[in-house]
């Protein structure tokens, strides 16, 4: 347990959703038989009496790192305006709402408090409003902190917080942008905006160079998924445990398994025969079922599927008169029924897995005119003929789109 | 009072009476159904041996049976085991849950027995004691055909609980089964062939709209399962889809748990079963998964439609015992359907008998093997009493593989070391049930953990026993939890009862009613000595190769770790169960001889 409260702090810190100094330092904790924590910190007194009264194996309390933890405080402060004491913020991205459904708010840093929460979610957002525990640094007061709990392993922890930080993102420039189309945008929000742009970098120009250009061997095909992986996590096209990539050889389908790391991908790639001879594809990608769809429709050997945060947004943007018309407007992500773009990228609808909704009934269709295309409220797939290096380099060219096109418009609006 | 019928019936097959229980809410918010009532009545009879007339059987559906709840329409069945002594218990399938529930009934208990075979018919309120002589010897497919159930439920023994055997079976509704622990033979202690079960009633729902949103919310998440609905999940190819995984993942049990990789895996796996066999799904009612499949032969002349195997089965009848013959399996699951046995138990008695004779079988003698077994034969006699039994009789007590005298299912435990911790402190015996550290070892849900470490497991163990004490009380589908958790659930339940609840109260209860049996099979003698694994696994490698070393698992770090989980789950050094723990978690409303008040 030692060794997985430091493995998740350093990863949050990776991410950064932490920092290895200050405020935003992370604090987890484990148990198995004995309380571990990864630091000695004051909130731990609190944080013991969470652990006693919930039946879980562990914990993680985080104050994020800039922007989120402007953004998450300002969505939190307006959840706590519409409830007095326990807010909600209802995210508008499809993973968090089919995994996390929406996200509690209180505003103390109490046990009850907490606990009461945290019985029935498995994350709970503390917006300042009375101080974090008996703390010594001042500057933590003002923030906003999360608090996620897991019963099999603080890597529960960690995918939640990387949730909640991601959807908080996600629903600000996403509302953000509708306000202004709406002009109902407030100056409160006006000013996050603006203290958060320059937290907001550009993707670096110079595209990565992939050691692998052709897969001649089984053992190539691995590193190269392994390779990918790691690109996509450090290009910050997809936040740690999220998305998934596969590679196409020998009537194999090599695909990261479901829940994994794409920084860690070693011993976690199915090989899954096309053939139908073997069902070890069990533990692959729910998304398994569309990659294969699009191996066969398109005739590429590489598919990347990412989070980048411009490109979900860019999906939900929809001009306010029109989506008040809409009559599927409750059901975006699933029944959208126009074709809209993020410049020639298609934009289609569909929910994560195999069902009736699911989005191996829509994106590989619309794979087969353009190696790009985005999921509604999710993520962005793309392809390459031969290898990775075309499908990354076509990812980043569509984030960078998504990302410039955002700010275009909402100067245009602001002005 | 929503979501329970607030009735339970109490039959006494002695006297042939019946009288109706109505508890109160709090009665019933504590134990929730299924498991937790189960155990309720079971610690009221806690010292009674198995074949006593007082010993009861319990029948339970749970508080979202018969509701949109997704995946809530099963039963638990529960007494004490004739093959272990220790608590008996299985969830079961099928339309059961929902007949009861429609009939009025949130449980049966059944004491007593019977002078003659006796049949029960539940019809709402109409409750009939029916002559069943004539079916006593049938299979159960043969009173499947005599009773013609329609939309009433139909579960009944065979000739295998009639002649003895210690893991007898129940099966329900021709394609169902209460497999383990040898709940058959306590229908047939009590002389109880069937129970056929109809309704018309309706079961109430407080809020039926945040039961359509729960619902929904269930369903979101399993359709992002691969291991429920994925192209390779068991929606599509069964539970059989698991078998290609473990024989990769090197924990396959082959020869007796001798070996762990099966070298004609890829010809006996899901894929070859769907080349080899027309199947068509089937599922229990009110699931969206159906899981469950039925098949004929392609291109043959054989139509008649069967139940096909299970994982378990399909892994035990072929690498375990040494068969490579994919239409034996098929045959000895259907014999053991029909006969009323245990798959699992079936083929571990059989392969502990093979490594102990060092003969392989043919066909044909394994399936007369089967039929002596069920039919009380030859040396079938001697096989009936079970691995652990047989092996001693033997003068082998070490060939079989089981834990407090339960054969162990086809999960090596030197492959994750969760299962070996949930093996043996599983209650019921050798079990994967009650922790199924498979989901994380393997399946890698919630998350995935290092499947060959104890680190940590002591608490996953005593929490996934918790939460799957609160799925089998509230009769839910343990599969279903591959998606979706607790907190979906808890929501449901405060739905259909209107009582306000969280995931952590209902993982409250689930630890209180896995308290409940630790107590009762500690009033039975079970402790520290019974938590263990055979040595084999402690000694012996398993079959390393793929890149994965499985070396024997090391007794000191096992240990280790089962001493954390007994800190963890509140027991004393030696496993016992503490009456101030079992004071804090509301258990002294029976007395008990452990603390002698």
């Amino acid at each position: 347990m030692e060794q997985l409260v430091k493995k998740y702090a350093d990863k949050l810190i990776r991410a950064k959703l932490g920092s290895s100094q200050g405020v935003s330092q992370p604090l987890v904790g484990g148990i198995d038989d004995i309380l571990v924590w990864n630091r000695k910190a004051d909130e731990t007194k609190i944080l013991k009496a969470v652990f006693r009264g919930l039946n879980i194996n562990s914990l993680i309390f985080l104050r994020p790192e800039e922007p989120y933890g402007h953004l998450i405080n300002f969505l939190g402060q307006n959840a706590l305006e519409e409830r007095s004491g326990h807010g909600i913020i209802h995210p508008k991205d499809c993973e968090t709402k089919t995994f996390l459904h929406d996200l509690p708010v209180i505003d103390d840093f109490n046990a009850d408090k907490i606990i009461k929460v945290l019985k029935k979610r498995k994350s709970v957002i503390i917006v300042p409003g009375k101080p974090h525990g008996n703390v010594s640094n001042n500057n933590a007061l003002k923030r906003p902190a999360i608090i996620a709990h897991g019963t099999v392993s603080p890597e529960q922890c960690f995918v939640t917080i990387s949730s909640v930080c991601f959807a908080n993102f996600v629903k600000f420039f996403t509302d953000y942008l509708y306000d202004l189309q709406a002009g109902k945008t407030t100056k409160k929000a006006h000013d996050l905006f603006n203290l958060t742009i320059p937290y907001i970098q550009p993707l670096p120009e110079q595209l990565p160079q992939f050691t692998i250009s052709s897969f001649n061997n089984e053992s190539q095909v691995y590193a190269a998924v392994i390779e990918v992986g790691r690109k996509t996590i450090e290009y910050e096209l997809v936040d740690s445990y999220f998305g998934n990539v596969s590679c196409y050889w020998n009537n194999t389908l090599y695909i990261s398994q479901t829940g994994s790391c794409l920084d860690e991908l070693e011993g976690c790639i199915d090989p899954v025969p096309l053939d139908g001879s073997s069902s070890a594809g069990l533990t692959a990608s729910s998304e398994l079922s569309a990659h294969v769809k699009i191996i066969e429709r398109t005739g590429c050997k590489a598919i990347l599927h990412g989070h980048p945060k411009f490109s979900v947004i860019a999906s939900m943007d929809c001009e306010p008169k029109e989506k008040a018309a809409c009559k599927f407007n409750e059901q975006c992500h699933i029944r959208c029924p126009k074709k809209r773009f993020a410049g020639d990228t298609p934009i289609v609808p569909g929910e994560v897995g195999t069902g009736k909704f699911g989005l191996c009934n829509t994106l590989p269709q619309a794979l087969e005119q353009i190696n790009s295309t985005i999921v509604y409220g999710h993520g962005l797939f793309t392809t390459g003929k031969n290898n990775f290096s075309e499908a990354f380099n076509t990812m980043m060219e569509v984030e960078n789109y998504c990302c410039s096109n955002y700010f275009k418009k909402i100067n245009s609006l602001r002005s | 009072m929503f979501g329970w019928t607030g009735k339970i019936l109490h039959i006494d097959l002695t006297k042939k009476s019946f009288k109706i229980e109505t508890p109160d809410l709090d009665t019933y918010s504590f134990y929730l159904g299924g498991k937790g009532f189960g155990t309720r009545y079971l610690r009221q009879c806690v010292s009674l041996p198995w074949d006593h007339p007082r010993m009861i059987i319990s029948i339970f559906t749970g508080p979202l049976t018969g509701t949109i709840s997704p995946t809530s329409g099963r039963v638990h069945i529960s007494s004490k085991s004739p093959l272990t002594g220790a608590i008996a218990d299985s969830s079961i399938g099928g339309k059961l849950g929902f007949r009861l529930k429609n009939a009025g009934w949130d449980g049966i208990v059944i004491k007593g027995t019977s002078k003659t075979p006796i049949g029960i018919t539940i019809k709402d309120n109409l409750i009939k004691f029916k002559d069943a002589v004539k079916l006593w010897g049938l299979d159960t497919n043969a009173v499947h055909k005599s009773l013609k159930p329609g939309k009433a439920s139909l579960s009944s023994i065979g000739p295998a609980a009639e002649n003895g055997v210690r893991f007898a079976s129940i099966t329900a509704d021709q394609h169902h089964a209460a497999g383990r622990t040898g709940l058959g033979l306590c229908f047939a202690q009590k002389k109880l062939k069937y129970l056929m079960v109809d309704g018309t009633g309706k079961c109430r729902v407080k809020n039926p709209a945040q039961l359509k949103r729960a619902r929904e919310d269930i369903l979101r998440l399993t359709a992002a399962s691969p291991v429920l609905m994925g192209e390779y999940g068991f929606s599509n190819l069964g539970t059989g889809a698991v078998y290609d995984l473990m024989d990769n993942r090197r924990m396959m049990p082959t020869d007796n748990f001798l070996k762990t990789n099966f070298k004609y895996a890829s010809q006996l796996n899901a894929a070859a079963y769907k080349k080899t066999y027309t199947q068509k799904k089937h599922g229990c009612l009110g699931c969206h998964i159906m899981c469950k499949k039925t098949g004929i032969k392609t291109q043959t002349d054989i139509k008649h439609k069967f139940t096909m195997p299970e994982f378990e089965t399909m892994s035990h009848f072929t690498a375990l015992i040494g068969c490579k013959d994919i239409d034996l399996v098929i045959k000895a699951n259907e014999l053991c359907n029909h006969y009323g046995m245990d798959t699992i138990s079936a083929a571990s008695v059989l392969s502990c008998r093979r490594e102990i004779k060092s003969i392989d079988y043919t066909k044909k003698k394994l399936l007369s093997l089967l039929d002596d077994i069920a039919l009380g034969k030859h040396e079938g006699k001697d096989l009936a009493l079970g691995a652990s039994l047989y092996a001693k009789k033997m003068g082998k007590p070490h060939a079989a593989m089981s834990v407090k005298g339960l054969e162990l299912p086809a999960y090596d435990p030197r492959g994750a070391y969760g299962m070996a911790l949930g093996y043996a402190l599983s209650t019921r015996g050798g079990c994967h049930l009650r922790a199924y550290p498979i989901s994380h070892e393997i399946f890698r849900k919630p998350v995935a953990t290092d499947r060959f470490s104890f680190s940590g497991k002591a608490r996953i163990i005593k929490i996934a026993e918790d939460l799957n004490a609160v799925i089998d009380s509230l009769t839910a589908c343990k599969f279903t939890f591959f998606a979706a958790g607790l907190e979906e659930y808890a929501n449901a339940f405060e739905a259909v009862t209107g009582i306000e609840t969280t995931a952590q109260d209902l993982l409250k209860k689930g630890e209180s009613i896995y308290y409940n049996e630790r107590i009762i099979n500690a009033v039975n003698g079970f402790d520290v000595k019974d938590d263990d694994l055979p040595d084999r696994f402690f000694t012996m490698a398993g079959s390393s190769g793929n890149k994965i070393d499985i070396p024997p698992i090391n007794r000191n770090d096992f240990f280790q770790a089962r001493k954390k989980y007994y800190v963890v789950r509140g027991l004393d050094s030696k496993g016992k169960p503490q009456k101030e723990k079992a004071k804090s978690l509301g258990l002294l409303r029976e007395t008990c001889s452990l603390w002698n008040n």
